[in-house]
């Protein structure tokens, strides 16, 4: 008899203290901090893109707004509080996660998603919760209908079509200056980004009047890409282009080096404005060309190159991690001119503010919703990945035509 | 052209081949279904890479320590992971599923530890992109080094299976545990050995395909679908199989890339994979060749 009441006792007082600590841990959040969610793939095959340009500015991002004492919140100092989940890179996790920060995490913002494909498949929740959703590693031809369906979405990287039209028209001046044939050939990954990619290319290609000797897909996960790289080098192209993965990229660019393919333009899918390829390539990078790139000479961009190395180990990826950086810091200043944390009223800063961010002064587009301007194709030139198209933009660098052969390996 | 192809698929075929036979030592004579196969093989990448630029060995060089460490470290995993299950399990029926869900944990415990030390980017480096001329058309040596080595291990693991006391003892196990006990072997001596000469092959792989291939800490699975696919074209547990497997598949895929179309590779795979399962489900080289 005794005993169980002592255990009754102990049960209650275990009941009592959890409840107790349970309403005091929330209370004491709510007062300082901003709670900020996102859910992104730490394993699984999308790990490696999250973990090249996502995770590691939203790190940056978090490390810089609480050294700095926070979020200047209506003149309140508010730190940043991270909820985050790992969805195995897989979309119906990432919909169950992001579901959960709404609901019962209950955070202020969150942050999106790695890639496309999951970008469009959270932005119903998006949309039904009210947050707003600035994609900064989403390449959609919709962007336009996607920003009307759910205002509160930016697509920031804008459409496969403008990457494909700016370096069709670069092609077209290049070719008008007497440097370039019009024979182009194009390899391209049979997935998402590479297939909107190859359409747009084709169309933009054959637009500007340039001819395609060689065009193939090639599935996802190829590992020998040596008969593709000898089948464009018989074609004898001027210009070579590849829709590429990462992977591939790299793969593609080393059996082009080892059997001397040289064409006057050489460019590369995703992976050229990775950190990765100039180490693996050193010199031999030089004049590679690709999506992305940056104002090399600009403060803010050396700053933020400088500290992203010091706060994660690595350099910034020369493309979306830039544009990502720059969606965070607008992020910050909406919060912080709305001078709440309410998300419409953040929300309506977004779509009507101007923001200084890395990437210069910007308003977001109104129709595409993405950040103008930024650079679409871009180049390596003595050791950095400069930005090429569009050529009036502030630090856009001159094509250096025909790319230097590759050096021998080693 | 067709030399450009052939080599092409040759190059290919040995690593498919290389990175199969560890698998169909481990499936055919320890009975052990590793999941967690291609994590080992990106362990030993990764390994590799650490090696050439922390210390500036070179992964060749570096063979020599990685293999025998995977040896070692696969004998520990046998003896402390999987010998439990063997010794529960009532029939190979049930050792082959306790092994799948043992090693499926196993697969997220090696690639959880390669993300927390590597993090999850891709990993690459330039080692041996030399270009040599072979009848005519240039290819790296790196994917040489590969083959000759797919084919020095395939041959020479087919020969010591066939002429040695130990390669005879593992084949009987391979063929009935219970039968070779009767003989006295030590079955689980033998197939803890089969089981670590998979995990220093798997190693071996690992570490050369790292010269030419951009990897990931989470790219493993991929490793062992491939693996899979020639172990079974090849005969369960038939290393020469495997090696043989393998080639005819790299020389498909490089035949189809070259002459038709590149988006058709995967297809040729599992066309291929499909006929033999159809026509000789027990594999190219299933029972007759061990």
């Amino acid at each position: 008899m005794t005993r169980s009441l002592a255990g009754r006792a102990i049960t209650l007082a275990c009941c009592i203290l959890s409840a107790l600590a349970a309403l005091a841990a929330p209370a004491r959040a709510q007062e300082t901090t901003v709670k900020i969610g996102y859910a992104i793939a730490k394993t699984g095959p999308n790990a490696p893109g999250a973990g090249v340009t996502t995770l590691p500015n939203y790190q940056l991002w978090v490390k810089t707004v609480n050294d700095a004492g926070g979020l200047n919140v209506g003149g309140k100092r508010m730190k940043i509080e991270v909820v985050e989940y790992d969805d195995r890179s897989q979309s119906e996790e990432t919909v169950r996660a992001v579901e959960r920060l709404a609901t019962q995490d209950k955070v202020d913002f969150i942050l999106p998603p790695w890639g496309t494909a999951n970008n469009l498949a959270v932005g119903p929740l998006f949309h039904r919760y009210g947050y707003p959703q600035l994609a900064g590693t989403s390449v959609t031809d919709r962007a336009a209908d996607l920003a009307k369906r759910w205002p509160n979405s930016y697509w920031l990287l804008g459409t496969g079509g403008e990457y494909a039209e700016a370096l069709a028209s670069l092609l077209d001046k290049l070719r008008g200056e007497g440097k370039i044939g019009d024979k182009v050939a194009m390899a391209s990954i049979a997935d998402g980004f590479g297939i909107e990619l190859a359409s747009a290319g084709r169309a933009a290609l054959t637009k500007h009047g340039f001819k395609l000797v060689y065009d193939e897909t090639y599935p996802l996960g190829t590992q020998d890409l040596a008969p593709i790289v000898s089948k464009a080098k018989a074609a004898s192209p001027d210009v070579f282009i590849a829709f590429s993965y990462p992977p591939d990229t790299i793969g593609i660019s080393a059996q082009a080096q080892l059997i001397g393919f040289n064409p006057k333009v050489f460019y590369a899918g995703v992976g050229v404005a990775f950190p990765l390829y100039k180490e693996r390539f050193k010199g031999a990078a030089e004049g590679v060309m690709s999506l992305g790139g940056i104002h090399a000479g600009n403060e803010a961009v050396k700053v933020y190159i400088a500290r992203h190395k010091e706060a994660t180990g690595r350099e910034p990826d020369r493309w979306a991690s830039l544009v990502t950086y720059a969606s965070l810091q607008a992020l910050q200043q909406a919060i912080e001119k709305a001078g709440s944390i309410d998300k419409a009223a953040v929300s309506k800063e977004l779509s009507s503010g101007t923001f200084d961010t890395i990437l210069g002064k910007f308003a977001f587009d109104k129709t595409t919703r993405k950040i103008p301007g930024f650079f679409t194709v871009g180049q390596w030139q003595n050791g950095e990945f400069v930005g090429l198209v569009p050529g009036d933009a502030p630090g856009a660098a001159q094509p250096v035509l025909p790319k230097p052969e590759w050096p021998k390996a080693n | 052209m067709l030399i450009d192809a052939i080599l092409s698929g040759l190059t290919l075929g040995g690593m498919y081949a290389l990175i199969a036979m560890g698998l169909t030592l481990q499936y055919g004579v320890a009975r052990i279904l590793n999941l967690a196969y291609g994590e080992v093989v990106i362990a030993a990448s990764f390994a590799a890479y650490l090696l050439i630029t922390a210390t500036g060995i070179g992964p060749l060089a570096g063979l020599l320590l990685i293999v025998p460490a995977s040896f070692a470290l696969s004998w520990g995993i046998y003896r402390l992971l999987l010998l439990p299950l063997v010794r529960r399990a009532r029939n190979r029926g049930t050792l082959e599923v306790d092994s799948i869900l043992a090693t499926f944990g196993l697969l997220f415990v090696v690639q959880g530890l390669l993300l927390i030390v590597f993090g999850g980017n891709y990993t690459s480096y330039s080692y041996l992109n030399t270009a040599v001329e072979v009848l005519g058309t240039t290819v790296s040596a790196n994917r040489l080094v590969v083959l000759a080595t797919a084919l020095i291990l395939g041959v020479g693991f087919y020969l010591a299976l066939m002429r040695t006391r130990t390669g005879t003892a593992l084949r009987a196990v391979a063929v009935d545990p219970v039968a070779a006990a009767l003989v006295a072997i030590d079955v689980r001596w033998a197939a803890g050995l089969a089981f670590a000469l998979g995990g220093a092959l798997a190693a071996t792989g690992g570490v050369l395909v790292s010269m030419m291939l951009t990897f990931s800490a989470t790219i493993g699975v991929v490793f062992t679908m491939k693996a899979l696919i020639v172990v079974i074209m090849g005969g369960v547990g038939n290393v020469l199989g495997a090696l043989i497997a393998g080639l005819i598949l790299g020389l498909a895929e490089s035949f189809v890339a070259t002459f038709g179309d590149p988006g058709l590779t995967l297809a040729a795979t599992y066309a291929l994979f499909l006929a033999i399962l159809l026509f000789k489900p027990e594999g190219l080289f299933g029972r007759a060749g061990r």
